[in-house]
């Protein structure tokens, strides 16, 4: 079943569509194309909760303990008088950080592109299994309605940070949100994870069996192997969170004891023996720092092809990018314990976590030089994907370097958990990752929806997400090393940090006017998407293989002979060519020699 | 009331944008309506990009001109010292690279922005310019690492030594207790189990079959001897707890069912530390503010704020509940003689469960 579909359509004969239903194309549809719109768009409506929740608990940080309309007309009885209620603003807080990495930064970057992307751009009828990249698909809608769902919860949703550390998540009298709340949260991420392992696999099977003639692993587009590479990542990290999740529900509906001991709570000494939190803190980091990279990764793919195609030069080292993403995926799966050197596991560990942690600055040093290298002497055609690029690698390095402060385990004892933290990720894998997903959606809109998106608006969104971007993070590292903690639901208990509270005020206005840019940006996207100019066959003059396909979806990508592929994806102005690009599928001339790489 | 009006609002600004659009569109009319960059658009970018990496030199030097007071003055404890070192060498290295890259990035952008006819320079490799800048930042790296953990290990080596003063730091949701060893140097055994005994009295469960516990004794200040190693043994009775001090530069989680630990000797008195320069501009400052803040209250008839003066703080750094953000005690750092002094007037177990 799951590559006959694939098989289906090696014939020649492509030109006869197959009769389609409104539900088929639309709603249950195996097509990657249109599934790859289904996660952008349940992506997007994702991050705009997300996003909105952010200003929420940016409104309380900046103005605590003031009543404010907003927050009675959104929160109800949850914001007495107009203010939050402490359990709501870690309610918040858990929820939004839940969302923004799995269901936007996983799923809706990830899930978009990589099912947009990895057929069109390997040469492909479709992916490997439409049935399991639909079923992925719904069961990703499942875990994000289910996650909806739990914010309407009588006593509110999980709220015990998006790491949900037991036994706070695990004992309903720690804290409310660990009720009903907590169970929906295990029961969508359980759906989630399964989810993205279908994609996954689905994304692996694809690349490594269905690329056209001529692609070989060598001449494939960046963005493919870090597609490729994620979801090998995504394979073997996932399952461990799932372990943890299952592990978690045994200790709060079964009784067992693998992550609780000796606990004395609301003057009840509960019976739980001989488990440990440290246990789940390493299942869950297992996941967890990986995770950083599975968002991430798809991002520095976008971000290598569109800073090629718009610089009209080739990638600078192809080669060590290819090995960077290694490099990265492979460490990525040793240095979880980063997460975790003062939780109380034995100080050599951290000793072993800081060498290997430092070692991941090594591989993404190259990929930032490299991305320099690339716009020198180029000829840059500054798009609003074009700029969200260079933007990405802006916040790259800016949040990157930080983590030299915090991967260092002598350092990170005193910046551990505060603002420092929450400054510095936020820069790294948030803003950048989410730059990745912008400059994908402009670069790739008129290939999905077969419109431009207005440029002008692009770049008033580049621009104004920018600064307030640096805005909001930068005084943010300030805040932490004034040794303020992350999750306080306001400073002002301590009059230490009074001081701290004017920042918190331009930080939050600088967060306010980036939620307002993005606006300007879903105005642009579902305007476009209907009014938008028609696009041309290869708007940004790019040489893979997906500006190939017809501008009108059809179902098996191209009409007759998928092409073949004669070159790499980067002979962007080769010497001796009057063009400036030279598509993948375009021979090698006649004494034309391709580029060793 | 509030949503519709939100509602409306943004139907509005939307309304806005699209004339705003429309107007710039007619008002072009010779260009062709594309929507890809031209010339101008890169120009103009190009401009701006260069604009942004003055705003990032610029929002950086203007957040330690105006923000720098408020960091964590020097540490008071002597790993500090080492801590304060290691942590301004490696910001010095990660601000030079964020110079230096910021400034090729955007400069390149701004430098190379495309015009019509001009030709990319085909340059897709060179082995030795990438061995380069590989090397350098695993010599740099090699660097940190070395000095890095070289401070870790010694900072995280606790060795039991007798002139070291033991402490119990307690944690539970949301406040802090400190159990001293007492006269025998030794912590009596405790466990959760024991919390109810004696009616609520036994406040961090020791366990009256334990003779050593009979001397302890358990307080909601903590009291530490300036110039004296104290290790600290950490245990929380219901969730994950952190107990932070960021003026020793030490912080340990208290994990249910197990001990952690951490050692550190503290250097500054308390108030030694308020007559420091930084502390004392600091304290100025927030009193400043929280006049400017009293003023406001007692317009609307509530209490003024009290003056603040600087003390040592625990706070508590892991997500803990409703209260999380106000799970807090003092610490006073005072003369051995002070010291003793202090402890010798606080109740021992034996005497409070007596």
């Amino acid at each position: 079943m799951s590559t006959a579909a694939a098989q289906l359509h090696e014939g020649e004969d492509h030109g006869h569509h197959h009769k389609e239903t409104f539900i088929t194309k639309y709603v249950f549809s195996q097509d990657h194309k249109m599934i790859s719109k289904q996660y952008l768009i349940t992506g997007l409506f994702m991050g705009i909760i997300g996003i909105a929740m952010s200003l929420l608990f940016r409104l309380q940080l900046a103005w605590p303990e003031q009543p404010m309309g907003i927050m009675s007309a959104l929160l109800g009885k949850w914001a007495p008088d107009g203010v939050m209620d402490p359990n709501v603003y870690l309610a918040l807080v858990t929820i939004h950080g839940t969302i923004m990495v799995f269901f936007v930064l996983t799923a809706g970057l990830s899930g978009t592109f990589s099912n947009l992307l990895i057929p069109l751009q390997i040469g492909a009828r479709d992916m490997a299994s439409g049935l399991l990249n639909m079923i992925s698909y719904w069961l990703f809608f499942l875990s994000s309605v289910i996650m909806v769902a739990s914010l309407f919860v009588e006593a509110g949703p999980a709220a015990a940070g998006w790491t949900i550390y037991p036994p706070l998540s695990a004992l309903p009298q720690a804290q409310p949100g660990s009720g009903l709340g907590m169970t929906l949260w295990l029961v969508s991420m359980a759906i989630f994870i399964a989810s993205s392992l279908l994609g996954s696999l689905n994304y692996i099977v694809t690349v490594l069996n269905l690329r056209t003639k001529g692609m070989t692993m060598s001449r494939l587009p960046l963005t493919i192997w870090a597609f490729f590479i994620t979801a090998v990542i995504g394979v073997v990290s996932f399952p461990v969170l799932l372990s943890a999740a299952l592990l978690l529900i045994m200790d709060r509906s079964f009784g067992t004891s693998f992550f609780l001991s000796d606990i004395f709570i609301q003057g009840e000494v509960l019976h739980y023996q001989g488990g440990s939190p440290v246990l789940y803190e390493h299942l869950f980091w297992f996941l967890g720092h990986p995770e950083v990279y599975i968002v991430l990764l798809p991002a520095l793919g976008i971000t290598s092809e569109i800073i090629a195609t718009n610089s009209r030069k080739p990638i600078f080292g192809y080669r060590a990018m290819v090995a960077s993403i290694l490099a990265i995926a492979f460490l990525s799966t040793i240095v979880w314990g980063h997460h975790m050197f003062i939780s109380g596991m034995n100080p050599f560990l951290g000793s072993v976590f800081t060498f290997t942690t430092l070692l991941i600055a090594i591989p993404s040093a190259v990929k930032a030089f490299n991305y320099i290298t690339t716009l020198w002497k180029g000829n840059l055609q500054l798009n609003p994907a074009m700029l969200f690029s260079i933007g990405l690698v802006s916040t790259f390095i800016s949040g990157g370097l930080t983590g030299i402060i915090l991967g260092d385990s002598t350092i990170d004892i005193n910046v551990h958990d505060t603002y420092f933290v929450v400054a510095h990720f936020h820069l790294v894998m948030g803003i950048s990752a989410l730059y990745g997903l912008f400059a994908g959606v402009y670069h790739w809109f008129p290939k999905m929806f077969k419109r431009m998106m207005n440029k002008n608006l692009g770049y008033l969104h580049f621009w104004v997400t920018a600064i307030c971007a640096y805005g909001v993070f930068f005084p943010m590292h300030f805040i932490g090393m004034a040794g303020l903690p992350r999750r306080y639901y306001t400073s002002t208990a301590f009059p230490y940090f009074d001081d701290l509270a004017n920042i918190n005020v331009v930080i939050t206005v600088f967060a306010l006017v980036a939620g307002a840019a993005q606006l300007v940006f879903l105005y642009n996207f579902i305007h476009s998407i209907f009014y938008g100019k028609p696009t041309e066959q290869n708007p940004w003059k790019s040489n893979t293989l997906e500006w190939t396909a017809p501008i009108e979806h059809i179902h098996g990508n191209w009409e007759g002979k998928i092409p073949e592929v004669h070159r790499w994806a980067y002979d962007y102005s080769k010497p001796g060519h009057e063009d400036d690009f030279i598509p993948q599928h375009i021979p090698l001339k006649k004494g034309e020699e391709e580029l060793q790489h | 009331m509030t949503i519709l009006l939100t509602l409306t609002v943004l139907a509005l600004i939307a309304i806005a944008i699209w004339q705003i659009t429309k107007i710039f569109e007619l008002s072009q009319p010779k260009k062709k309506n594309t929507q890809i960059a031209d010339d101008d658009d890169n120009r103009w970018n190009g401009q701006l990009m260069f604009a942004f990496l003055i705003f990032i030199f610029g929002i950086t030097i203007f957040s330690f001109w105006k923000w720098g007071d408020v960091l964590l003055p020097g540490a008071s404890s002597e790993h500090g010292m080492e801590y304060d070192n290691l942590m301004w060498i490696s910001f010095a290295i990660i601000f030079f690279v964020q110079t230096i890259t910021q400034a090729l990035l955007h400069y390149f952008a701004y430098k190379y922005r495309g015009e019509k006819g001009k030709k990319a320079l085909f340059y897709a490799d060179n082995d030795r310019l990438e061995a380069i800048w590989t090397i350098i930042p695993v010599i740099a790296l090699a660097g940190l690492i070395l000095y890095g953990l070289y401070t870790w290990t010694d900072i995280m080596t606790v060795e039991e030594n007798e002139d070291a003063l033991i402490v119990e730091l307690y944690a539970q949701q949301f406040n802090w207790k400190a159990r001293y060893a007492g006269e025998d140097g030794v912590l009596g055994d405790a466990n959760v189990r024991f919390l109810q005994d004696f009616d609520g009295k036994n406040l961090v469960g020791i366990d009256v079959t334990d003779p050593n516990g009979f001397d302890d004794v358990v307080v909601q200040e903590l009291h530490l001897p300036k110039g004296r190693e104290v290790i600290f043994k950490m245990r929380s009775q219901d969730v994950l707890h952190s107990a932070f001090m960021p003026h020793f530069r030490a912080q340990m989680n208290c994990v249910p069912g197990m001990i952690t630990e951490f050692a550190f000797t503290p250097t500054v008195t308390t108030e030694e530390m308020r007559q420091t320069a930084d502390v004392k501009a600091k304290v100025k400052k927030i009193n400043t503010i929280r006049r400017e803040n009293s003023k406001a209250l007692i317009a609307k008839g509530e209490e003024a704020l009290e003056p603040y003066i600087f003390d040592y703080l625990l706070l508590c750094n892991k997500i803990c509940g409703a209260s999380h953000y106000n799970m807090q005690m003092k610490i006073i750092v005072e003369t051995p003689e002070e010291f003793e002094k202090w402890i010798t007037d606080q109740q021992t177990f034996a005497e409070v469960i007596q």
